[in-house]
């Protein structure tokens, strides 16, 4: 832009157009061209900053700080630094070898007295008695029985309950002061602390999560290639069809899209179960025994089959909408080179549709591995996902929401581990989600 | 300019008063129970009569199946909106000791018996509380279609395991309380010896064990809605529910359903209140005019569940619309108690959450 | 193949190449019917509108693509790609992607494909339509050469007559389905053999009249606006029909010598000034678009919009053709 002219133009109008070196441009007011044109840009950049400020602040109020919360969660572990302060204090200098001296045990008789007054004594037993069941009667019995001990604490604990004299449970409390613990993500992997402070694989009928992962990965792999298999054809049809036809057929793709998910869900409850329309078909037509009807939901099959059918329309549309831009030309042209129709479609057509094809695997599969409502409806027992368990682990009684948090930032890990992989090969920028 | 600014915010504070006194005036309370039949025979037994009685509003959400997870948030967040909660009495007994409702002085807040007695020996022994007032006593326990045992159906814990003579899907429920009980009582164990059993490594081994060998029959609900839905639908034959899911289903719906009382595993369910609501004396009022001796035993007119007070029990009539005589239907009646265990809420305390643990790594595989 | 859009050429190219089903009738190939070769069978190059370079693969896999499908050697494929890519100027480009070339880079590749696997005949399907009308003449060039030097059959599909008329031996003159006139581009110009033909090549004047009489080389028309006629009767049915004359501006003279068969006053209308020539729009028997292509001599009359004058042609270049309404 240094026209020769334009400068000119721009010192003979400037009053004091003269004082400025040769070459450089001013405006009306005599302030550099560039300084204006600097302070015009950054206003501009201001009010566009302020247009997007409600956007920002809704992202972090609604998705970067409850994130946050949750991946500091799943680590927190104050219960019995907090409510059995004395203790931890005193604990410290143990060296596990043996019953703690009297000092500990004087200190946790008045953590207890406080804990009692303020009720919560219970927050720090229940923590412990995760780890060692019926710790917790062990705590608030003898805490409740304080009044009538008196020093030594050690043996009026011990004549108590003998728990008191196991080493065990001292060096869980000793593990438990700490406030930070990667123990929510053990358990997470089916691993816990030995008494002896290791880590170690839990015992086998305690462990579910490795397996419900995996479960959920692989479920949500064939849910994925199920929902190609039937909604290529369909997205092809979709974008070959002439125009009224295919409007028909996209009104069939969507009309389910737009249906309540439970409305669907429940659908397939009426189909497939073991009274359902299905069933008795198949008894009446003789194929079944009446007493013999299939089990076809509230297990694996049922949720599969039910996913997929609500998932397909994520396949479907970034693959339409990537067919429909590929001219029959292409076809043609690799015929007329002599390719054969079914040569020609898995070389040319096929390789013009991955970004569809992408878009919809990265769209369906993420949105199958954090998939809850459908697997809790019809998955039974065996048909759930890790997402059950995550919410099974923040609702009822004996809720641990730190391991939930913790399952929940395990998930989020694989799908953005899941979207760098993706990205890798495919590179998300070809992608066409519709 | 100037002036017409303040009057605005004058006039806006000026409202904001008046509206912050109307609604200390307009007085409300949010009740959480369980949702069905069970919140509706509260609704006429208790809602209505108190909310004619005070001019309260009385809001009702159907919370229940999350109370201690929900009060456990709504007071680590500080943002109490629950007033008064059902709850079951193991759940109690953990939200207490940890601080999150409030402690409740029976003799102090509730009235007394008939004959003057202070409210903690009117209250059948063992269900009051630190921070719970007990409603009912309610069974949880089989029931069965008789349609499809047109031979007579199962009468003991034992026939229910027997699926060579008791063909058909079991429904239970998608948890380990009162399941590994029953496992262990089909496995020859007696209901007195239960719950020392379920403590040790083996006798968890053993329960689960059990309830492997009819897993296969089994399909399991979460909700007490479902259970007699999937008698119904056919979807099991037989299911364990609560005894007035499957008394509705009787009488109203006119279901075809028998209730095995044998091994009937009864527990308490009552009120608890979180801490920190702010709307104390009236929560006082209604927990004082809801637990009396009349109020309960008018609520046994809707739900075949047994009032907690020893009073309320010779006052308990027929049902307020079908005119059945209630008490062959409660789960305390002479015949149907005599082979009730009681539920140990002091066990599932401290076990259940490394039984529940078990149960779900068990359930998924 | 030319004519307007929508007179069947581009079907006709589809039939060719095995994309449109024949309804009706046989095509033939080398004396051999191929109606039921199936498209990958029939061995014709193609070249589309829109090039349908394959965008995932580079050029050289482009080119590759109708050997590799035919199963040649890799090494073989190799040689055959380079050799392609030289004749049409291209030998660095291999490796590139379609999207990153010239639309005029494209259209080379597009023609190399199509020539690589030597078919024995090549259909293009418009191929110059989305290019600019320099570049498109420099390819015009480019894709005859290329012809003249392999020496292969090529079906052109084009709606644009000087395209057609520059690159082709022969042209199929398209109209309504039908083929109007097969004929060398000189004939179709000069001995258009019907009104379609006439209107559609070139430019031409129009007049109606009624046949009078009929006789060898010559026939007498009676003009719809008074006056009489000698013409060339080409496409006429005989004394009493109607027809259209077809004039060449360029065969009319102003101003002409007595000897002239047909000779017909003119009102001059306009004058344009195209250099080389003065284009006269005159009214001639109640034509008002009567163009006269006047060379710029300069023993030229002066000519003045609004003059009358006298116009002339020689009877062979009036064509007596088919009749159709003259808007």
């Amino acid at each position: 832009m240094s026209d020769s002219s334009a400068a000119g133009h721009g010192q003979s109008s400037s009053p004091t157009g003269s004082d400025e070196t040769p070459g450089s441009l001013t405006t009306a007011d005599g302030t550099p061209l560039k300084v204006s044109l600097r302070r015009a840009e950054s206003r501009a950049r201001r009010k566009a900053f302020f247009l997007v400020l409600p956007l920002l602040a809704f992202l972090l109020i609604t998705f970067a700080i409850p994130i946050g919360q949750m991946i500091s969660r799943s680590v927190r572990n104050p219960e019995v630094a907090d409510y059995l302060p004395k203790t931890a204090a005193a604990i410290q200098a143990w060296d596990g070898q043996e019953v703690p001296p009297e000092a500990v045990f004087a200190a946790m008789a008045d953590d207890m007295k406080v804990g009692l007054e303020n009720r919560t004594l219970g927050r720090a037993a229940a923590r412990i008695n995760r780890e060692i069941p019926g710790a917790r009667s062990t705590v608030l019995g003898t805490a409740r029985d304080l009044d009538e001990m008196s020093p030594p604490y050690k043996e009026a604990f011990i004549a108590e309950d003998e728990d008191w004299e196991n080493l065990e449970f001292w060096s869980l409390i000793k593990r438990e002061t700490r406030t930070i613990t990667p123990v929510y993500y053990l358990l997470a992997f089916d691993y816990e602390y030995s008494p002896q402070g290791e880590i170690v694989e839990r015992p086998e009928s305690y462990q579910v999560y490795r397996m419900l992962f995996l479960r959920t990965a692989w479920m949500s792999l064939l849910i994925t290639s199920l929902c190609i298999l039937l909604g290529y054809p369909i997205a092809h049809l979709l974008a070959t069809l002439p125009l009224k036809s295919s409007n028909l057929l996209m009104i069939l793709v969507l009309l389910p899209f737009w249906t309540s998910l439970l409305v669907r869900t429940s659908a397939w409850i009426v189909l497939l179960q073991q009274q359902g329309v299905l069933n008795d078909t198949l008894v009446w037509l003789g194929v079944i025994d009446d007493n013999n009807r299939i089990r076809m939901i509230y297990n694996q099959i049922g949720t599969i089959i039910a996913m997929t059918h609500i998932l397909l329309p994520f396949m479907i549309l970034p693959l339409y909408s990537v067919m429909k831009t590929i001219p029959p030309s292409y076809m043609r042209a690799a015929r007329s080179l002599g390719a054969t129709q079914l040569r020609a479609f898995v070389t040319v057509y096929m390789p013009l549709t991955i970004p569809g094809l992408a878009a919809g695997v990265l769209l369906v599969f993420i949105l199958a591995i954090g998939y809850y409502i459908t697997p809790a409806l019809v998955g039974g027992d065996t048909g759930i996902f890790i997402s059950n368990l995550i919410a099974q682990n923040m609702t009822g009684s004996t809720a641990q929401l730190r391991l939930a948090a913790a399952l929940a930032t395990i998930l989020l890990l694989a799908v953005l581990v899941l979207y760098w992989a993706f990205n890798k090969l495919v590179g998300v920028d070809r992608l066409k989600f519709g | 300019m100037r002036t017409t600014a303040k009057s605005v915010s004058l006039a806006m504070a000026a409202s904001v008063v008046a509206l912050a006194a109307a609604q200390a005036q307009d007085k409300s309370l949010t009740i959480v129970s369980w949702g069905g039949a069970y919140t509706e025979s509260q609704d006429k037994a208790y809602h209505q009569p108190f909310a004619e009685q005070t001019g309260t509003k009385i809001l009702q959400e159907d919370k229940s199946a999350q109370a201690l997870a929900g009060i456990r948030s709504q007071v680590e967040a500080g943002n109490v909106t629950w007033d008064v909660v059902d709850m079951l009495q193991a759940d109690a007994k953990r939200a207490c000791d940890e601080g999150l409702i409030m402690e409740i002085p029976a003799d102090e807040w509730l009235a007394p018996g008939p004959n003057g007695e202070p409210a903690s020996e009117d209250f059948i022994e063992g269900t009051l509380g630190d921070c719970f007032v007990p409603q009912i006593l309610y069974a949880t326990m089989f029931a069965y279609d008789t349609e499809a045992f047109p031979d007579g159906g199962p009468q003991t814990i034992a026939d229910i395991w027997d699926t060579e003579k008791f063909p058909g899907t079991r429904a239970l429920q998608n948890i380990p309380q009162k399941n590994l009980e029953w496992a262990l009582i089909a496995d020859g164990v007696s209901p007195d010896e239960v719950y020392d059993v379920l403590a040790t490594q083996e006798g968890q081994d053993r329960a689960f064990e059990k309830l492997g060998e009819i897993r296969d029959n089994v399909i399991w609900w979460s909700e007490g809605a479902q259970p007699p839905q999937m008698l119904a639908d056919g979807e099991a034959t037989i299911a364990t529910a609560y005894n007035g899911r499957i008394f509705n289903a009787q009488v109203n719906e006119d279901q075809p359903f028998e209730i095995m009382w044998d091994g009937q595993m009864f527990e308490v369910d009552g009120w608890v209140v979180p801490v920190d609501t702010g709307n104390e004396e009236l929560i006082k009022e209604y927990l004082k005019f809801a637990t009396d001796t009349q109020r309960l035993a008018d609520q046994a007119k809707y739900i075949s569940y047994a009032p907690a007070r020893k009073s309320s029990v010779p006052l308990i009539g027929k049902h307020a619309e079908l005119g059945i005589d209630m008490m062959p239907h409660m789960p305390t009646a002479d015949g149907n108690f005599d082979n009730a265990v009681q539920f140990n809420t002091d066990f599932w305390a401290d076990y259940g959450d490394s039984l529940e643990e078990r149960f779900n790594a068990w359930l998924a595989q | 193949m030319l004519g307007p859009s929508g007179s069947g050429k581009t079907t006709t190219l589809m039939m060719l190449a095995g994309f449109e089903p024949a309804t009706h009738g046989e095509i033939y190939l080398d004396d051999a019917p191929i109606n039921d070769v199936p498209p990958h069978k029939r061995g014709i190059g193609m070249v589309f509108q829109n090039y349908a370079l394959f965008p995932h693969m580079t050029v050289a896999e482009n080119l590759a693509y109708p050997l590799k499908v035919r199963g040649m050697g890799k090494s073989e494929i190799q040689t055959r790609v380079d050799r392609a890519l030289g004749m049409v100027e291209l030998p660095q480009f291999g490796s590139r992607r379609p999207a990153q070339l010239s639309g005029g880079q494209q259209q080379r590749v597009a023609v190399a494909r199509a020539l690589v696997f030597e078919p024995n005949l090549i259909l293009m399907d418009e191929p110059l339509g989305a290019l600019d009308k320099q570049l498109r003449e420099q390819m015009q060039f480019e894709i005859k050469h290329i012809h003249e030097n392999l020496g292969v059959t090529v079906v052109y599909v084009t709606h644009d007559q000087t395209e057609a008329l520059t690159m082709s031996d022969r042209v199929a003159v398209f109209n309504d389905g039908k083929i109007q006139q097969l004929s060398t581009p000189e004939d179709l110009y000069e001995r258009p053999m019907n009104s379609f033909v006439a209107q559609f090549i070139g430019e031409n004047n129009k007049l109606s009249g009624t046949v009078k009489d009929v006789s060898g080389k010559e026939c007498v028309v009676e003009l719809d606006h008074g006056g009489t006629v000698t013409a060339n009767p080409v496409n006429i049915e005989g004394p009493g029909s109607r027809t259209t004359l077809s004039l060449r501006p360029e065969r009319i003279e102003i101003l002409p010598p007595d000897n002239y068969a047909n000779i017909l006053e003119a009102k001059i209308l306009e004058l344009i000034f195209l250099g080389d020539h003065i284009r006269a729009r005159l009214s001639v028997a109640g034509n008002d678009e009567f163009i006269v292509k006047v060379p710029n001599k300069h023993d030229e009359h002066e000519l003045r919009e609004g003059e009358t004058t006298k116009v002339g042609w020689h009877a062979s270049d009036c064509r007596a053709l088919d009749p159709i309404a003259i808007s």
